[in-house]
């Protein structure tokens, strides 16, 4: 209880912060964010963006891990904790692509422009959207469940080229792109100490609802199939 | 070398009924006059080239390579060949084949290309080769342990692109740019950072085709 109460506020206040705190040029009370060149006023969706951005990633890691636990075990509780880890990476993949495309209309221009980044996202949708087409093509549970696992592992491997090679190759418009001359993403160079304050307290206020809603996520799907399997063993 | 029966096996049957060689070739020459016809008179740069080049390639894999797998669940005999021989033999036999396959295929694009397109010409030959084998080989490996598990998800033909492109998307992007680089006349020592990351991932898709295999196959 004190968990879901301390999530609360913190969520409220990282949203109440991070929309409406003032951006100033010269920054001087607590509560004031310096002004970015190029940003400005757009900054402020770094708050909502970036963490959804992560968590797809991490929902995206935790899948394959217990994809891995259950290809070594062959626990359908394993499989379950795979399947909400899923669930809760595709939508956050989903607002990571709209918070990213609406960002980008107002920075860059327009809603897309197959940047490195944005090319990466949406191979991530490509990907999440195969395997759910692939487990709701399986009707015995043990088969989907390895062949799924099977499948989230290769696709995870593939990973790697789309968040680290490909915006080194691809020029792009994306802090860390191989042209940006920068050389640094946002986060280190130009936000104050009060911004990544706030960043980092919504990244961590977005992790902990993250794993609070897959704990509930794979409870209900365990749950689900027990009592399937209770009803199936009445009518017997 | 077990592998190599299997191959001949499969090798033998194809010869036979000729299916994935028949529909590879109808597929190239309908998905070639769709692009033809679609550009009309108009002349198009080398760079749309490079791209339509590999578009041709991903979907007529697409259509051939699926077969590798499906086959051995609708005859049957999968079973059969689980109890003579070891996965990773089963793998490597299918692997050669859908190789050989790819391999055919792609020369049979690269002609068509290089008489149909005027501006599909390469210029850098080495650069070209050595980004085709890698590219085939790499292609060859993910759509092999794809059709496995698509085989035993119950032969659903469709769903194999769905999985495979997400898989290969990386390679695909990196070798139609490589294309482009040959088509250009780029010195391979540019090259090299995209030739590492096709090379990448060559070794990990099939250290980890043959690390899974064992799951999709026995049941």
């Amino acid at each position: 209880m004190i968990w879901k109460l301390f999530l609360f506020l913190l969520l409220a206040f990282v949203s109440i912060a991070g929309i409406a705190f003032p951006i100033v040029k010269k920054p001087s009370a607590w509560y004031e964010f310096p002004l970015i060149p190029g940003l400005e006023e757009n900054a402020k969706i770094i708050f909502f963006h970036v963490p959804t951005a992560w968590l797809t990633v991490i929902a995206f890691l935790m899948s394959t891990i217990y994809s891995v636990k259950y290809l070594r075990k062959k626990n359908l509780d394993d499989d379950a904790k795979s399947y909400s880890a899923a669930q809760l990476g595709i939508i956050f993949c989903i607002l990571a692509t709209v918070t990213g495309s609406v960002w980008s209309k107002f920075a860059w221009g327009s809603f897309w422009s197959w940047d490195p980044r944005q090319t990466s996202i949406f191979a991530l949708l490509l990907i999440y959207g195969a395997w759910f087409a692939l487990r709701s093509a399986i009707e015995q549970e043990e088969k989907r469940a390895t062949l799924s696992a099977v499948y989230a592992i290769i696709a995870f491997i593939t990973v790697p080229f789309f968040i680290f090679i490909m915006p080194r190759i691809m020029s792009g418009l994306h802090p860390g792109s191989a042209d940006d001359t920068n050389a640094g993403p946002v986060v280190n160079f130009k936000m104050n100490s009060n911004m990544q304050l706030i960043f980092y307290l919504s990244l961590t206020g977005f992790t902990i609802l993250y794993f609070w809603m897959w704990r509930l996520g794979y409870k209900s799907i365990i749950l689900t199939a027990k009592s399937l399997l209770r009803e199936q063993n009445k009518q017997l | 070398m077990k592998s190599y029966y299997l191959f001949s096996k499969d090798y033998h049957s194809e010869i036979r009924t000729r299916y994935a060689i028949n529909s590879l070739i109808m597929f190239i020459i309908v998905a070639v006059s769709v692009i033809l016809f679609s550009i009309g008179n108009e002349r198009i740069p080398g760079n749309l080239t490079a791209g339509l080049y590999w578009v041709v390639i991903f979907f007529s894999a697409m259509s051939g390579l699926g077969r590798a797998f499906i086959s051995e669940e609708e005859r049957g005999t999968s079973m059969t060949l689980q109890l003579i021989a070891s996965p990773s033999t089963v793998l490597s036999g299918k692997i050669i084949f859908n190789m050989i396959l790819v391999f055919a295929m792609n020369i049979v694009i690269t002609f068509i290309y290089s008489i149909l397109f005027e501006e599909f010409v390469i210029h850098n030959h080495i650069l070209f080769i050595i980004n085709f084998i890698l590219g085939n080989f790499g292609l060859a490996v993910s759509a092999t342990i794809i059709a496995a598990i698509i085989a035993k998800a119950g032969s659903k033909g469709t769903l194999y692109p769905v999985l495979s492109f997400p898989i290969l998307l990386p390679l695909i992007l990196t070798s139609a740019k490589l294309t482009l680089f040959s088509i250009d006349g780029t010195a391979i020592n540019d090259a090299v950072f995209e030739l590492a990351i096709v090379a990448c991932y060559d070794v990990i898709m099939i250290s980890a085709s043959y690390m899974l295999f064992d799951f999709i196959w026995k049941d």
